[in-house]
């Protein structure tokens, strides 16, 4: 075996296959064990309307609430914001933005071309938001609670089939857990 | 009945594949003339199949079959014919057996042309093509199946093909793209046919030479359409973005283009034999592996290919059997493949050996960045993460630097060994003008010159000043310089070129990213916007019908420095038959730069929002690499591997009884 070093591709290469073959079985589509039940990270960004006005986790929606991380640039983000504008339409969830490395106008444009169906947009064009919240490219998909806590992630498009079967059921969940809670809150209160 | 016919023939595909697979590999190792002979027919066979299975599937776009799931997925009855037709590439499984198909386009065009070649090493390379197209052939027919039906329920209309690839550049890139990416699986079955047989010498790089240029020329211009359809389509001023689904074909095409340089060095030196046909397999494993990240949602759950795991296990299983083998077979064999002859510390070889450790550096950085998400999530259980552009140009941008320096000395440094003072004496005026240059013209040209700038401009001057001193010093014997370039070879001018066409390739990407400038504003009728030395003049919109759009295109008046320029007129566009909205750039484009206006939205009283960009410099990118992908062409035309055909005509005889030996170029 005096030529061991020619089987290090041969080696190397198996490696390589091993990870690939884990990857596979990874399930990418789901919440990471690491954000789970973790608060949403802390954030102070910009929103895509104008002004320099700074927002941070204290305005976000204190109900139950969708986080969408997109761009002006993704294509899949088209095939969603058709679901997401029928969701606001009808008043089902309240949907924040996340403007994930894009510029504010082509953002704007896109918005103002295919319908704005966010509450409000965060500005996260440098993406260093993206890594607290451990992004990998958009369009992805966070359920957040009342109380700030992340509960669901769905990496990828989310098409109708998506929307009804994974997303409404978790934000259908946590409204009515919500609902519970400050009814007794109330209740407490008086 | 007629897409089963389709299924039908690609069955018979697969079929005649297996048949190639064996029959032709076993009879060359038992010298069974018959066996071996059965590869050209088979190979015809295969091409004439598929060529029936895509014609089937182009005949239900044509014909609005939506009972056939492929169809009714990426097409509709209001979609133009020609988009019709290219719908065919437009997802998963019609691009895959459109790709199976240029394999089998490739077979055929190995089976023509290698009447030069000894019929054993034919039937071998033929053989290992075929095995290539078993695993294709059989990954559409278990896993992804463009001819599956919708029955009894199929609907009534499709679901239109996704507008953005409703454009001419989406009728050229993939097709070139997929072509210039199967044609390395040629030379992979070249490099393998070298190892079975242990023959691999002058002759056999000089039968692989063609096809490592065409196959690496061809992908070339593929991945520049692709960067041009990016940068005039998706309208963000971008032409490359380090995504994970560009990536892939970037490694091919740098492995390919270490491949070609090395195998410059076996054909004339008989040096890094077994490093070339390392090269070959990677190169095709990188092909292999992109298909692999694009197709098996390993990476690209954020994109837009459908996927699925089970193609994922298939095409990795495929990938073991295929790259875990031959890589094996590298191992075990490639103690027989020496170099015959040694060579001195500034030779041309080893500025050649430094341009590939290079492109293999740089191809195992991509490759590191664009799996790092998910080795990192394999390893640590955790988080997706995002490697993202910063990584890559930090990595990416001095290995070339450093690749652009050394160009400038390897092609006038000689074989075996070069004498310093020689070096010295041919470069270093070069050097001295370059620098001066190099620096005197962006220092004229612009105020605040950044060092970056003057690092590219010395670069692209010493580039272009040592290409035109060995120019100069190859036809100083001639009796006048007309003559003189007439008598260097073509092969030599199509490395010229695609060497001045890699320059250009740099030099653009670096100035256009270093001095574009933009602007977004919101102009009424009359108003104007300035941006540099221009001013745009907003003259309103007006009403556009277009054959499957209707759009607003907006009148743009530019002036530069106060005098009447041109005008421009973006639009933006609705395609009427899927609702969905485009917008079409207005673009004046100079050689020297762009300029590039997107139209925004209407805002109240006929008010517009639109961006406006200034890109210096952006098409020496496409310029550069259309002279680097002729520079390939031009090279495989090269008179020297047709005159070879004779010499070989007599040589084949003895070769056949001494095939483990390798055979030293007389």
């Amino acid at each position: 075996m005096k030529n061991l070093k020619l089987y290090i591709p041969v080696f190397a290469f198996l490696i390589l296959a091993v990870f690939m073959w884990r990857g596979l079985y990874m399930d990418s589509r789901t919440l990471p064990s690491t954000l789970i039940d973790r608060e949403l990270p802390e954030f102070e960004l910009r929103t895509l309307s104008e002004g320099d006005q700074l927002v941070s986790n204290a305005d976000l929606p204190d109900e139950p609430f969708i986080l969408n991380i997109w761009g002006s640039y993704c294509l899949p983000c088209l095939q969603e914001n058709p679901i997401f504008m029928s969701a606001r339409e009808q008043g089902l969830v309240p949907i924040v933005g996340v403007n994930y490395k894009d510029r504010d106008n082509l953002a704007r444009d896109w918005l103002d071309i295919n319908g704005n169906p966010f509450s409000m947009n965060i500005v996260d064009d440098t993406g260093r938001y993206g890594i607290d919240l451990g992004v990998y490219g958009a369009p992805e998909t966070f359920i957040v609670d009342a109380d700030g806590v992340i509960r669901y992630k769905h990496i990828g498009t989310i098409n109708y089939q998506a929307w009804q079967d994974e997303i409404m059921p978790v934000v259908r969940e946590l409204q009515s857990a919500h609902a519970a809670q400050s009814a007794v809150t109330t209740g407490q209160s008086s | 009945m007629i897409p089963e016919l389709g299924n039908f023939s690609l069955i018979l595909a697969f079929s005649l594949s297996i048949l190639l697979g064996v029959f032709p590999m076993i009879g060359a190792s038992r010298q069974n003339q018959l066996w071996m002979g059965l590869a050209r027919p088979l190979t015809a066979g295969v091409f004439v199949f598929l060529s029936i299975s895509l014609a089937i599937l182009a005949y239900s776009f044509v014909t609005d079959d939506f009972s056939v799931q492929f169809v009714a997925n990426h097409s509709n009855s209001m979609l133009p014919l020609r988009y019709k037709l290219t719908a065919v590439w437009g997802g998963h499984e019609g691009s895959f057996l459109f790709w199976t198909w240029m394999l089998g386009g490739w077979m055929l065009a190995v089976a023509i042309f290698s009447k030069s070649m000894p019929t054993e090493f034919v039937a071998r390379v033929l053989s290992i093509m075929g095995l290539i197209c078993v695993g294709y052939t059989l990954f559409m027919l278990a896993t992804s199946n463009p001819f599956d039906r919708a029955l009894p329920l199929s609907p009534a209309d499709g679901a239109d093909l996704n507008a953005a690839l409703q454009d001419f550049a989406f009728i050229v890139h993939p097709p070139s793209l997929y072509m210039g990416y199967v044609g390395f699986s040629v030379v992979f079955a070249f490099a393998i046919a070298a190892l079975i047989s242990g023959r691999l010498d002058a002759a056999w790089a000089r039968w692989c030479r063609p096809w490592a240029n065409a196959a690496w020329a061809i992908l070339t211009l593929g991945l520049s359409l692709g960067s041009w359809w990016a940068y005039y389509e998706l309208g963000w001023g971008g032409w490359w973005a380090w995504d994970p689904v560009e990536n892939p074909p970037l490694i091919t095409w740098l492995l390919g283009a270490a491949m070609i340089h090395s195998l410059a060095a076996t054909e004339k030196r008989g040096v890094f034999k077994s490093w070339t046909v390392l090269l070959a397999i990677m190169a095709f494993a990188s092909s292999l592996l992109g298909t692999f990240i694009t197709r098996s949602g390993l990476l690209t759950s954020v994109h837009a290919f459908a996927s699925d795991p089970t193609r994922g296990v298939y095409i990795l299983g495929f990938l073991g059997l295929i790259i875990g083998g031959s890589l094996l077979l590298y191992a075990i064999r490639a103690p027989i493949l020496k170099s015959e002859f040694g060579f001195g510390g500034w030779s041309r070889e080893v500025f050649l050996l430094a341009n590939n450790l290079i492109l293999v550096v740089a191809s195992a950085a991509i490759l590191l960045g664009t799996l790092y998400p998910m080795v990192y999530q394999a390893v640590t259980g955790g988080d997706l993460i995002s490697v993202g552009p910063p990584y890559f140009n930090t990595i990416f941008l001095p290995l070339m630097g450093i690749l652009v320096l050394l160009l400038g000395i390897g092609p006038v440094a000689r074989w075996k060994k070069t004498s310093k003072a020689y070096l010295f004496k041919q470069l270093s005026k070069v050097a001295i003008a370059a620098v001066v240059v190099g620096v005197a013209l962006p220092v004229m040209l612009t105020l605040g010159v950044p060092v970056t700038t003057i690092i590219v401009t010395v670069l692209a001057c010493w580039i272009l000043f040592s290409l035109l001193r060995d120019i100069q010093s190859k036809i100083a014997n001639k009796p006048d310089v007309w003559s003189g370039l007439k008598s260097l070879p073509v092969s030599y001018w199509g490395m010229q070129l695609a060497h001045f066409g890699f320059v250009m390739i740099m030099t653009g990407g670096c100035l256009t990213s270093i001095y574009s400038v933009e602007r977004s504003v919101l102009l009424s009728p009359g108003e104007s916007a300035e941006l540099g030395r221009y001013t745009f003049v907003f003259e309103g919109t007006e009403d556009v019908q277009g054959p499957n759009f209707i759009a607003d295109e907006a009148s743009i008046q530019v002036l530069r420095d106060g005098e009447y320029l041109r005008h421009l007129y973006p639009q933006k566009q609705l395609y009427t038959a899927s609702n969905t909205p485009a917008t079409h750039m207005g673009i004046d484009g100079r050689f020297f730069r762009d300029l590039f206006v997107t139209l925004g939205d209407a805002r109240n009283q006929g008010a517009w929002s639109m961006t406006l960009y200034i890109k210096p410099f952006v098409r020496w990118v496409w310029i550069g690499s259309i002279f680097v992908a002729f520079g390939g062409i031009l090279a495989v035309t090269d008179k020297r591997y047709r005159r070879f055909k004779v010499r070989q005509v007599q040589r084949a005889a003895p070769v056949t009884n001494t095939s483990a030996q390798p055979v030293v170029e007389g």
